[in-house]
């Protein structure tokens, strides 16, 4: 294994992955992701972006077990206490008959833990993605953020190595997106104070700006059939505020980035002999 | 242009009329006005009945009338047996119908199978006006109480069945996955998830089968006549009592606004978590 000493760092690696699905309705096969390769080291922050239908949200469900691949693998470190990983919901995805802290609890309760126990874990969190005093509330009462963090907090609370988040700001308005963005990175080192090591997060959007913010690494997927197109790094210094975005250096990584998925949607559009250019 | 220079507060047009209302109306304006509307046709049968001074009591009773017929019925042993009796085939059938249609409307919806197997005969039965069945349960359980309880049931099972599996098979995908992504055991998926997503349509269900179990047990009564509120309408007509006949009618219409009520206090207590549960006035 010549690969060996480079895996004891990793947190995820994915080989030859590939997903098909088989429409039922016309019985026909789409392949969603060709063949993607991807590892992605202890304590670092990847998102993956590309056009919708490129198969990104696929790839998390995939590593999250939600999905099972058609081809290939993939390994994730196994830990000693908590989970592996733990989803962070598109759609906050509260259980609108649970209060904050139940939902926040939920995963620990489903691993066995006591109700009681479950309450005095998920406090902390609560607390650290700002929703103090809001724990005996139901999702209805929150608003469209504060949703998002309960969906944060509770797939904290499970302590996973990694932390998958597919589009979780995607409904918010644009100034809570900004918020939200800022608040993540807080958050991130945050839990880093309180658990130790840092978390591995994969993040899922199709927002440029959105993923050159959070990130160590940005990978560019392809249009559908979906595979890396560019593994790009993100040398902004850390931590980082929302001032980051007017820095010359942010808007050059955003530039080349929408330069690739550009280059995408023209293929797609000529496809269709609609485009101009 | 100077004429419009002058500045006028806005007030809107409801508002404005509203305000000429003294605030203790303006506080309880819905109740003071279903009150009165009930009030008003009350008085006006009353005072029809009065004025035209003849007994209309075989043909249709005045509100006084009623009132009058309800004072001698109450006084009567047998009075307050008949509404045991209804009372019980009514509780025993919904609970029949609540205690089957409940596990067997969830087993429906979650196991695709067992609802394949079961989908022919909800069509089959959604289709059969059910009451025509009555004669063939006179056969099998008698003119009693049992006869009655079921026919209740069969009224109200179907109310409940088809509802509990639509809303275990409309529950949200997304919450489901995040139950599998907490690898939740199937049996806290569906605790947890399942029956909590379904409870709203089970209470619907609900409320939709009263209304068919009040129906099964009038139905049931009239045929058998052997007790019961039922009895007691049938029995006024033959004798042409048409104020002991409304005041079975209007015990029924009671029976049945206390059973929406008790419903409404299970919703509540369900509920909890849904939008508007807690902002009423």
């Amino acid at each position: 294994m010549t690969s060996a000493p480079a895996t004891q760092d990793l947190a995820l690696s994915a080989r030859g992955v590939r997903m098909e699905y088989l429409d039922r309705g016309t019985r026909e096969r789409f392949v969603a992701i060709e063949s993607l390769d991807l590892d992605i080291k202890q304590g670092e922050f990847v998102t993956i972006v590309g056009p919708s239908g490129c198969g990104k949200s696929t790839f998390v469900k995939l590593v999250n077990g939600l999905l099972s691949a058609s081809q290939g693998e993939i390994l994730v470190r196994s830990v000693a206490k908590g989970k592996s990983d733990a989803m962070v919901f598109q759609d906050s995805a509260l259980f609108p008959w649970y209060k904050i802290i139940d939902n926040v609890s939920y995963g620990l309760v489903c691993a066995g833990v006591s109700k009681k126990q479950a309450h005095e874990r998920a406090m902390p969190l609560i607390k650290l993605v700002g929703l103090g005093g809001f724990e005996n509330k139901y999702p209805y009462q929150l608003s469209g953020g504060m949703q998002q963090r309960a969906n944060l907090a509770r797939a904290l609370c499970v302590d996973p190595a990694i932390l998958l988040m597919d589009e979780p700001f995607a409904a918010l308005d644009a100034q809570t997106r900004e918020v939200m963005q800022a608040e993540l990175l807080r958050i991130w080192r945050g839990a880093e104070a309180e658990g130790g090591a840092r978390k591995t997060v994969l993040f899922i959007t199709h927002q440029i700006e959105e993923a050159v913010f959070l990130s160590d690494r940005v990978v560019v997927m392809s249009a559908r059939p979906g595979r890396i197109m560019e593994d790009i790094r993100i040398d902004l210094p850390r931590p980082r505020d929302l001032h980051v975005k007017r820095t010359p250096e942010f808007q050059e990584y955003q530039e080349q980035i929408w330069q690739l998925i550009a280059s995408q949607l023209k293929a797609a559009a000529s496809q269709f002999g609609g485009s101009k250019e | 242009m100077t004429a419009g220079t002058q500045m006028v507060a806005v007030t809107s047009n409801a508002e404005r009329q509203r305000s000429r209302m003294p605030r203790w109306y303006r506080r309880r304006e819905a109740s003071i006005l279903s009150f009165s509307g009930l009030a008003a046709f009350v008085i006006i049968w009353q005072l029809a009945a009065d004025l035209k001074g003849l007994d209309f009591t075989f043909f249709f009773a005045s509100p006084s009338g009623i009132i009058e017929a309800a004072g001698k019925e109450v006084q009567l042993p047998r009075f307050w047996d008949d509404v045991a009796t209804s009372a019980w085939e009514l509780l025993a059938g919904s609970g029949v119908a609540l205690g089957l249609g409940v596990p067997i409307g969830l087993a429906i919806g979650w196991y695709r199978r067992v609802g394949f197997m079961f989908d022919p005969w909800l069509n089959f039965f959604n289709a059969l006006p059910r009451i025509a069945l009555l004669p063939l349960l006179v056969l099998w359980l008698g003119l009693g109480t049992e006869m009655k309880i079921a026919a209740v049931s069969l009224g109200a099972f179907f109310s409940i069945v088809v509802p509990t599996a639509q809303g275990v098979k409309t529950v949200d995908r997304n919450l489901l996955d995040v139950g599998r992504s907490m690898d939740a055991s199937q049996g806290r998926i569906f605790t947890s998830i399942v029956l909590p997503a379904t409870v709203p349509y089970i209470i619907s269900g609900i409320r939709i089968a009263i209304g068919r179990g009040l129906i099964g047990v009038v139905v049931a009564e009239f045929y058998a006549q052997t007790k019961g509120i039922g009895v007691i309408i049938v029995k006024s007509q033959q004798a042409l009592n048409s104020d002991r006949m409304l005041f079975g009618i209007i015990l029924f219409t009671i029976s049945g606004i206390l059973l929406s009520y008790a419903t409404s206090l299970l919703e509540r207590r369900f509920q909890k978590w849904r939008p508007g549960q807690d902002m009423e006035e």
